[in-house]
């Protein structure tokens, strides 16, 4: 005879509720000096570094083009990041994630301005916990912001799932590769534009969609720490504006001193 | 899209696009002929050629013993190639695989995984020592676009019909029998691919049409109708109402491939 009723209330392997985000989610910008652009994420265990150089020109030139800049994206993980050590030469997966990477944030930058040029956008994992390429593009899209390069929106990113017949956010690395389902999304909230989209599992339709639903609720949450790391970097009060419009104004104001 | 004719192409397309027909005369949603021929070579454990319009793909599948991974030493491995060869393509040169390559063995990988088209657990022989590995190699011949959709099913096909020679463990040794068995799939999966050029959302692209496409989503359904994979590409973002498009509407053209693939 068990005391505890058997339901008495689901929670998940780390205690959270199913749309709980996992804590910290917490962002640094301007962390790298040499960068045009930096931030740093703690998103779980997750610790991320992304650094923005550009847009500068492009070598080699002949992958430059004529009429418009270049996104270029390099997501790389570091061999003590995951248990056992992994070799430092990028695998297929971390091709194909910076390839999702930079068409996840590409929506959200004016390229047509930059004929020539590149902008690169470096992301290295220095410990990962399972939704390393969300919170890589966390951290790069505020480094980009942070770089003084216009952009449309923020991209916030963050992945939802299903895990124990649940759909649950923001899955750690055990419900990640245990799990049933993984829904890594990108959105900007301003433009409601889904700019990553990748799924992997079993899910049907009407279920997918659900997922796809709560990522974007969960972007939202990562979206408010996003504009908060870029406030205090430039010590706005919390009370200041709202738009993302005038604080990368004020953004680009600082980097032209 | 950086030179001029490829922005010519674009505004030619979207001309035609607005008329509700595609540069070749097909609806949007419309495939072109798809032709699947399985066992196609002789020499491997599986095969197939895959034809949809210009696009002409050659699938083999190859069975091996070999190490597991030490995270899953009692199961298999299945790995997806690709081969993107210089005779299919102006712009193909032989060397490393460009990233377009890398995308489509992920997303075929992905696809065939994800639904578990393998009892992995299976096909395990000796705990940590000696499983059997499953090589897909996705070889392009003809690129004229759609890659994704004409792999996956060509995947599919050349897997259904592969038979792999038997090997039996006795007294912890490995040895061969004569015999040769067919793989067991679990599931069936198929890609769909849509492609989004301005406002206009078409099927099986030519290598015209993805050379000017904003971007593309991939929907992988197995045979229940679940979704097993999605992958979207291209600079540009989707709304919520864009992507349940896509979701709810790629079932009934999958069953439709995936009927070209499987029968005999």
């Amino acid at each position: 005879m068990s005391k505890r009723k058997k339901s008495k209330k689901w929670k998940r392997i780390d205690g959270r509720k199913a749309d709980e985000m996992r804590s910290p989610l917490t962002i640094e910008s301007g962390i790298i000096p040499n960068a045009d652009g930096s931030a740093y994420i703690e998103m779980g265990r997750n610790r991320i570094i992304a650094a923005v150089y550009g847009p500068r020109e492009m070598h080699p030139k002949r992958l430059s083009k004529p009429n418009r800049g270049i996104l270029r994206c390099r997501y790389h993980m570091a061999p003590f990041s995951v248990d056992p050590r992994r070799s430092p030469a990028p695998s297929r997966r971390d091709t194909e994630i910076s390839m999702v990477m930079a068409d996840a944030l590409e929506p959200a930058l004016f390229l047509e301005r930059y004929p020539r040029s590149v902008i690169d956008v470096y992301v290295e994992i220095i410990q990962a916990d399972g939704g390393t390429r969300c919170a890589s593009i966390n951290a790069a899209a505020v480094a980009l912001a942070d770089a003084g390069i216009p952009m449309r929106d923020l991209v916030a990113s963050c992945a939802s799932g299903k895990f124990d017949g649940k759909l649950i956010l923001d899955l750690g690395d055990y419900e990640d590769k245990k799990g049933d389902a993984d829904v890594p999304v990108a959105f900007m909230p301003k433009l409601e534009d889904i700019t990553l989209l990748q799924m992997d599992g079993i899910l049907t339709p009407k279920e997918t969609l659900e997922c796809v639903q709560l990522a974007i609720e969960g972007c939202k949450q990562v979206y408010e720490v996003q504009k908060e790391a870029l406030k205090k970097k430039y010590g706005l009060d919390e009370e200041a504006e709202e738009g993302e419009e005038e604080l990368e104004e004020e953004e680009n104001e600082e980097e032209e001193e | 899209m950086s030179n001029i004719v490829s922005r010519l192409k674009r505004k030619k397309i979207e001309e035609i696009l607005e008329t509700g027909r595609r540069m070749d005369g097909r609806g949007l949603e419309e495939y072109r002929p798809f032709e699947i021929n399985k066992k196609y070579l002789e020499k491997v454990e599986g095969s197939a050629e895959v034809k949809l319009g210009k696009t002409h793909v050659v699938v083999g599948v190859k069975a091996d013993i070999g190490h597991p991974f030490e995270d899953t030493p009692d199961q298999g491995v299945l790995m997806v190639n690709a081969e993107f060869t210089p005779v299919a393509h102006s712009t193909w040169e032989p060397g490393p695989p460009p990233d377009a390559a890398v995308e489509l063995a992920r997303v075929v990988d992905r696809g065939l995984r994800s639904a578990e088209i393998l009892n992995l657990e299976e096909l395990g022989l000796i705990s940590g020592e000696k499983v059997y590995l499953i090589f897909v190699d996705l070889f392009v011949l003809n690129y004229d676009g759609n890659l994704i959709d004409a792999c996956s099913a060509g995947a599919l096909a050349a897997l259904k019909t592969a038979e792999i020679p038997e090997f039996k463990v006795k007294k912890g040794k490995l040895e061969k029998t004569d015999k040769q068995v067919k793989l067991d799939l679990e599931s069936q999966p198929i890609a769909i691919t849509y492609v989004k050029i301005g406002d206009y959302f078409i099927m099986d692209p030519t290598a015209d049409e993805e050379e000017v496409m904003d971007g593309r989503i991939t929907v992988t359904i197995d045979q229940k109708g679940n979704v097993t994979t999605l992958q979207k590409a291209g600079p540009v973002g989707f709304t919520f109402e864009e992507v349940q498009k896509c979701i709810n509407s790629a079932e009934e053209k999958a069953a439709e491939i995936r009927a070209i693939a499987v029968e005999s």
